[in-house]
């Protein structure tokens, strides 16, 4: 039972994380407000997991899953932390746009 | 009695006691720190004579290489060893090994004998002072030193004593550091000390290349197994140490630092400044006899250097007002017939002077610092004057020790300055010509030294509000002892005392054709003494006036003795001067500054420069932040695709791509 008879070829899958990928990075790079821009980031978190997944079905490695898990866990606790620091830049600041969180320049 | 002496108990009981009142001894009471101060050295002292008996009972026996003895027994010289050696490397064994034979035993008994003397003085002397602990801590210290460079089988402990005493001599004279004086001069005897402690250092390097070991003996085997040792070898060897011994015997041209040293407390100037550790030279020499023997340049050049610093600083302390300078100089003199005896290879004779030395000259400090303690704190003659109804066991003990040092007889330096005299004189023309020289010097001798006691002691006191007092008994005590020592001291006589030494520095028969020369030379010598004291009874008692007409007569050369002939001027500034500049411009502004300052603000400057165009990265904007990265990731993609057209591959690559 071949996975090219019944399934969704491997390349779409591919370019489906490439795809979501790409507007991971153009989010990241024009979006001027910070969760966007963190939202962004998930999004290509999520796309690599994309890639990781289907990688790991059309091979059967198992690595590539657990890998998956190891993304979702870093994904979760960086989405704890920063949130925390979206919340305390907000407090201080009363604003979320990237361009005037610039303190930490020379 | 046969057990074995416990050599190593010698040195290591001051050192206890430096530790236990160096370390607790401000927190210990007076008592203590006293108790553990005069323990150390009498132990120590004990030990020595707990040694001399047991040798004593074993009259005659010395041992031959290779012989062995039965377990137990007692015979000179003694070797212990330390049983780890201290120095294994393929070509060099350093073992710590003390050595107990003729030499160091009579060394030791000086050093041991009068340090102890000198200890009780101190307790009388520093009973005031708020370094009290500091003070007992670092004279053990020095007799811990100096032990072990008496006891040294080797050259390299002997240069461990050696550096050490220096050290202890540094903390002494440097002991009221709060005196800005006091401080130089103990900079000052370090660093005269070092010039001289270089040449020892050459001396070493070049006895171990030349002969592969360091323990005397084996040397001495060496040397006496192929007598066709190039003695041009030897010279360099035996210049290098002479040069070593004249920085620590205060020979010309390192005498400076001597005089300067005076301003230690008195006690030290007697122990270390006097008696023994400025003897250290002499006795260095003399435990190397066997290379000086066969170096007859070397030695002649310690003999000149012996004279010429005999008379040359007898004729200062003719001039000099400060009583310790006084004795300085007259301790430099002496050392000078010492060196002279050694250059006329009687080292036995220089030997003999150096333990009669020991203690006429202890005598002489501990009773001038007896005057001082007297007066206050005075060190100024011309301040001084008529103490001889106020102090009697001072006037009387100093008497015996200026009287001793002139070499009237039966005095102890009589015979021991005789007994030099009459090496020079047997020695060939140019001992001729020493000999003289050691004669003016014994004159001269006896003319400041009486000057110095007609000065102190007679005619009326010249400062109105001085109080003089007796001084406690712990200081009196150790006076009179060693009066005794300096009257009895030299009635062993040569003879004996040459033969006794003889296994170890070797016996160097003067003989002379004449049968009553030697009774001749000491008429001679006793009449230039007596000379010396008229001279000093006319111009320092009946006519008092007459120095002050003199030195107005001769201004130019009186003022070149007050100055001291100018050598500390002329040393600043030709040497130190100079040298300071070097190390000021040269060292401290080309080097220091300029070439390592510019490496180090070149590496500063780049790093500067680096960091003022990177830090345009920082711009603290997410976004900007967020490009490059996009961009490096982009790079580092590029490169992973189209790496393989340049290079091999990244091996993670491989890996990818091969699957499992």
């Amino acid at each position: 039972m071949s996975f090219m008879q019944h399934d969704v070829p491997l390349t779409w899958y591919l370019l489906l994380s490439a795809v979501l990928f790409s507007l991971g990075v153009v989010g990241f790079l024009i979006k001027r407000n910070l969760i966007t821009v963190f939202m962004s980031i998930e999004l290509m978190l999520n796309a690599v997991n994309l890639s990781f997944v289907a990688f790991a079905y059309q091979w059967h490695a198992v690595k590539g899953q657990i890998f998956v898990f190891f993304v979702m866990m870093v994904a979760a606790a960086e989405a704890a932390v920063g949130l925390a620091i979206i919340i305390a830049v907000f407090r201080t600041r009363a604003t979320l746009a990237v361009d005037r969180i610039d303190l930490m320049k020379l | 009695m046969n057990g074995p002496p416990h050599l190593w108990l010698i040195p290591l009981l001051p050192l206890a006691g430096f530790l236990l009142n160096g370390i607790l001894g401000a927190r210990l009471p007076r008592w203590l720190v006293t108790t553990i101060g005069l323990l150390a050295p009498l132990g120590a002292l004990a030990v020595v004579l707990n040694a001399t008996a047991v040798a004593a009972s074993h009259p005659g026996i010395t041992v031959c290489k290779g012989c062995t003895y039965p377990q137990g027994s007692f015979y000179l010289p003694n070797v212990e060893t330390c049983p780890h050696a201290w120095i294994a490397l393929p070509g060099l064994h350093v073992d710590f090994t003390f050595v107990l034979d003729q030499l160091s035993l009579v060394m030791l008994l000086v050093v041991t004998g009068v340090g102890f003397l000198i200890h009780v003085y101190s307790v009388g002397y520093m009973r005031d002072d708020p370094g009290y602990a500091r003070y007992f801590s670092y004279l053990n210290l020095f007799l811990f030193f100096m032990t072990t460079l008496v006891l040294a089988g080797n050259v390299l402990v002997m240069f461990v004593g050696w550096e050490g005493v220096g050290l202890a001599s540094y903390l002494l004279i440097g002991f009221w550091f709060q005196k800005p004086s006091a401080a130089a001069a103990g900079k000052k005897a370090f660093i005269v000390n070092r010039i001289g402690d270089f040449g020892f250092l050459i001396g070493i390097f070049l006895l171990l290349a030349n002969f592969g070991t360091l323990t005397f003996s084996e040397i001495a085997n060496k040397l006496a197994a192929s007598p066709i040792w190039s003695s041009g070898v030897l010279t360099a060897i035996c210049l290098c140490l002479l040069a070593g011994a004249a920085g620590k015997s205060a020979q010309l041209p390192l005498y400076v630092w001597l005089p300067d040293a005076m301003e230690g407390p008195t006690p030290v100037s007697a122990l270390i400044h006097a008696a023994t550790m400025v003897t250290a030279g002499v006795y260095m020499i003399a435990r190397t006899h066997f290379l000086f023997d066969r170096a007859p340049i070397a030695l002649g050049t310690v003999a000149i250097v012996g004279a010429a610093t005999a008379i040359f600083a007898a004729t200062i302390a003719l001039a000099q007002n400060d009583i310790k300078r006084v004795l300085a100089y007259s301790t430099i003199s002496q050392l000078g017939y010492m060196f002279l005896a050694c250059g006329v290879a009687a080292y036995s004779a220089a030997i003999f002077h150096l333990v009669t030395h020991a203690f006429f000259k202890a005598l002489l400090f501990l009773a001038a610092g007896s005057v001082i303690h007297a007066m206050g704190g005075e060190q100024d003659m011309r301040k001084m004057g008529g103490l001889r109804k106020k102090l009697p066991v001072t006037f009387w003990t100093m008497t015996v020790a200026v009287f001793t040092i002139a070499g009237f007889w039966p005095l102890a330096a009589f015979y021991s300055k005789d007994a030099i005299l009459y090496a020079a004189f047997v020695h060939g023309v140019g001992g001729k010509f020493l000999w003289f020289v050691g004669l003016v010097t014994a004159m001269l001798t006896a003319l400041y030294m009486f000057r110095l006691w007609y000065m102190t002691f007679f005619g009326e006191l010249r400062t109105a509000d001085a109080h003089p007092h007796e001084s406690p008994w712990s200081m009196r005590a150790p006076l009179i002892v060693l009066a005794l020592l300096s009257i009895c001291g030299g009635w062993i006589g040569i003879e004996r005392f040459s033969s006794y030494l003889a296994p170890a520095v070797g016996l160097h028969p003067a003989v002379s054709s004449f049968p009553h020369l030697e009774l001749i030379l000491g008429i001679v010598a006793v009449l230039v003494a007596l000379e010396g004291f008229l001279i000093a009874d006319k111009y320092y008692r009946r006519k008092t006036e007459r120095p002050a007409q003199l030195a107005a007569a001769m201004p130019a050369e009186y003022k070149l003795l007050a100055n001291k002939y100018y050598v500390d001027e002329f040393y600043d500034a030709r040497l130190v001067k100079p040298l300071f500049w070097f190390s000021q411009f040269v060292l401290g502004w080309v080097v220091d500054f300029a070439i390592l300052g510019g490496i180090a603000w070149l590496l500063a400057g780049i790093a500067n420069l680096s960091g003022a165009i990177l830090q345009r990265w920082q711009s603290g904007n997410l976004r900007s932040y967020a490009a490059w990265l996009a961009l490096g990731a982009a790079a580092l993609l590029l490169f992973v695709l189209l790496g393989h057209h340049f290079a091999e591959p990244p091996r993670i690559m491989v890996n990818l791509v091969r699957g499992h």
